[in-house]
């Protein structure tokens, strides 16, 4: 992996942003079977060579389209899927540092109440035979908390944390609205106060007028917890809205990842410029911002040969068609794995002073 | 059968390229359900100009795909258009563009009659929200076009697989001799949504109503797609009846814009109007609590409060008034306010603007104000 990542404690000297995971060269292949003896004939590298780190207190945003490895890598991090390979490098309240690649369903005990997901369906996420008290204290029950008093005590206080009402504890989910239900799993996800929370698109599915709800809570919660959040989404205006930094991933690769008003100001990898200018602004005004990426994705099965970006990029040489760019550090905290990144001019997106309040 | 239109709204009605294409006037489409009423679509009017893009736009359960079935009457069993009219100019022959048209009033055909049939693909052509779920996946999506086009248009099953072919070119599908006779699912999101529009367009509709085309798939792909409608629209000036939740699209894509909210219009205008000059405090506010690529990082949104009714308990009066910032008692939530000219084309619902009250300009400041300070 780049040197960057190794200095990493060096640049970043005060304790409140040492990096609370640190993920290196993690791999995530999916098996394609075929045949009646089921033999392995390829592999979906779903997720391929990825690292990253998020640091304490921050918000690292995973951005992509479909298929790029965002879920797959936040999934392997919580050890709901076995990477393949490398490491993914937790830190503990105590300043230990585990790989959680390496440990077993007994190991991972510890670290489970310490990361939790904030799930993107809101419909799908809430068990509808269960009360709201039922979902938010299972956790706690699980986890040692039997006094159904006490526990009736931390899940009221836990709803008025999200903005609900306590005396809804005993509702069935399908009493609330998708906002509200987005705010019940926030507080299922908070009951045993993690330190690092996953949030899959958790504004995906819900309503415009209701994604800023969910998004001013999540902002608020971030500062008054103290919390850490991976956002993987794929809504970029909602991605600059929540995050510190931005990780852009393309065919389960980073191929970039920088502070977020450095990405969307000046972004040094033509996918993420590319990117940006597909996103539709809200002003009949600037109407020709609209510039289509030639192509379609390349499939994780079958990926290009050198820069997976190579058949799409309008800037693509002999040396992107035949080597893998790596991930590397061409500014101080901005990593790029292009061949071309310090001789491309790139546009990125002007700051709307009129829509920053 | 015919109707005449009456000279309205707009002042230019002298030469037919102002006549609306499609005029849907205090449409009401119910659904009557075991637990109750839905009105679903209550009372909702606007014109499609010929070659213009009318944006549609407006949160789940604001009864903007019900409007679009009940313009083409292909509603749920469970829903029936109580009142309100459509009326489509329509040509006698669809092949023939200097066909001589007559106006169909669409709401008194019967779902299942000759004629509206014949008007569902050839006048108005529908690009459907799923590319997925459009196609079967056990023909090919050739055959779907070619049974579009041999429905429509007197040719052959050869010439039909020639039209197809170049439908399949003009929306930008590489290899179409070969593509034709893919099946669905060997297409990608983005192949798949340009073959839903080529079957769309086979049979030179003069209105199409896009539902929500680009929701399910990737950013990229969709500016891709936003670039072919747009293009396609100006080569072939048909209008489109756009439908989204996404304004960003809609400023893209629009020439006129109608916002929705519960099954009643709450502004509609020139998209310039309605993304500078929003009236309506519904369309202020959720033009404020979008979040923009544009805007600074990690700045609280202004937000809307509460959420949207459920569909069986409609607030009374304006349904936009429990989450109002300008709430009347005794105003709002007693009667329902009609849509008032505000400026040159643009209307609003909203009581603030209507003529016994004070003028829209003195309401602007507070109405700002105000929902800032919430934040």
């Amino acid at each position: 992996m780049s040197d960057g990542m190794k200095d990493l404690e060096k640049q970043t000297s005060p304790a409140s942003s040492r990096p609370l995971l640190e993920v290196r060269s993690l791999k995530k292949y999916f098996p394609i079977h075929k045949g009646m003896m089921r033999k392995v004939v390829n592999y979906v590298r779903a997720v391929d060579d990825v690292s990253f780190f998020v640091r304490e207190g921050e918000t690292l945003a995973l951005v992509g389209e479909s298929g790029c490895g965002k879920t797959t890598a936040s999934r392997c991090i919580l050890r709901a899927l076995a990477p393949t390979s490398g490491e993914i490098l937790f830190r503990e309240a105590d300043d230990r540092v585990t790989d959680l690649s390496a440990l077993n369903r007994r190991g991972l005990r510890r670290f489970r109440s310490q990361m939790q997901m904030i799930f993107q369906d809101p419909f799908g996420s809430l068990n509808p035979r269960m009360t709201i008290f039922e979902i938010i204290s299972e956790p706690l029950f699980v986890n040692g908390l039997h006094s159904r008093a006490d526990r009736t005590d931390q899940v009221a206080d836990l709803l008025k944390l999200v903005g609900l009402r306590p005396e809804y504890m005993q509702r069935y989910p399908h009493a609330f609205s998708g906002g509200q239900r987005q705010r019940i799993g926030i507080a299922r996800a908070l009951a045993l106060h993690p330190r690092l929370v996953v949030a899959d698109e958790p504004v995906s599915a819900l309503d415009v007028s209701v994604q800023a709800q969910v998004l001013n809570l999540m902002l608020d919660l971030q500062e008054k917890l103290h919390l850490t959040y991976l956002f993987v989404a794929h809504d970029l205006s909602v991605v600059k809205h929540i995050s510190d930094r931005v990780c852009v991933m393309y065919v389960g690769k980073v191929v970039e990842m920088a502070a977020t008003q450095e990405l969307f100001q000046a972004p040094r990898h033509p996918y993420t410029a590319a990117l940006m200018m597909a996103v539709p602004v809200p002003d009949p005004d600037q109407r020709n911002i609209i510039q289509d990426l030639p192509g379609e994705v390349a499939s994780p099965a079958n990926p290009p040969s050198g820069c997976y970006f190579h058949p799409r990029c309008q800037f693509a040489k002999d040396v992107c068609r035949t080597e893998t760019p790596q991930l590397r550090e061409i500014s101080p905290d901005h990593f790029v794995s292009c061949h071309r990144a310090e001789e491309l001019q790139l546009a990125g997106i002007k700051e709307n002073k009129e829509h920053s309040n | 059968m015919s109707t005449s239109f009456k000279p309205a709204t707009q002042p230019n009605t002298s030469s037919l390229a102002h006549e609306p294409l499609l005029r849907v006037e205090d449409l009401k489409a119910y659904f009557f359900m075991d637990e109750g009423t839905v009105r679903a679509v209550d009372g909702v009017s606007f014109d499609v100009l010929p070659g213009k893009v009318v944006g549609i736009v407006g949160e789940s359960g604001c009864g903007k795909s019900v409007t679009m079935k009940a313009i083409l009457q292909i509603l749920e069993p469970s829903a029936r258009i109580v009142s309100g009219k459509v009326t489509l100019r329509s040509r006698l022959n669809s092949q023939d563009p200097n066909s001589p048209e007559e106006l169909v009033e669409l709401t008194r055909l019967h779902p299942n009659s000759r004629k509206i049939r014949k008007i569902r693909g050839s006048e108005i052509a529908l690009i459907p929200q799923e590319p997925m779920a459009a196609f079967s996946p056990v023909y090919t999506v050739g055959s779907h076009i070619i049974e579009t086009i041999l429905l429509h248009q007197d040719v052959s099953k050869e010439e039909a697989r020639k039209i197809a072919i170049d439908v399949f070119r003009s929306v930008g599908i590489s290899m179409p001799e070969q593509r034709i006779d893919a099946y669905s699912w060997e297409l990608s999101g983005g192949l798949r949504q340009r073959a839903i529009i080529a079957m769309a367009l086979s049979c030179n509709p003069r209105l199409l109503i896009a539902d929500e085309p680009t929701t399910a798939i990737d950013v990229t792909t969709q500016a891709q797609i936003l670039k072919l409608l747009r293009k396609l629209q100006q080569e072939r000036q048909t209008s489109i009846i756009f439908i989204t939740h996404d304004l960003g699209v809609i400023a893209q894509m629009a020439d006129e814009v109608v916002v929705m909210y519960l099954g009643m219009v709450m502004e509609k205008g020139p998209v310039h109007q309605i993304f500078k000059q929003a009236k309506h405090p519904y369309t202020q506010a959720l033009l404020r609590s979008i979040p923009s690529v544009q805007s600074t990082p990690r700045l609280k949104l202004p937000t809307i409060a509460g959420s949207i009714a459920h569909p069986f308990n409609r607030p009374t009066g304006c349904p936009f008034h429990p989450r109002c910032a300008h709430f009347m008692r005794g105003v709002c939530d007693a009667n329902q306010p009609a849509l008032t000219p505000v400026a040159e084309g643009q209307f609003v619902s909203c009581f603030l603007y209507s003529s016994e009250t004070m003028a829209p300009v003195d309401v602007q400041t507070p109405a700002v104000a105000s929902t800032e300070n919430r934040q």
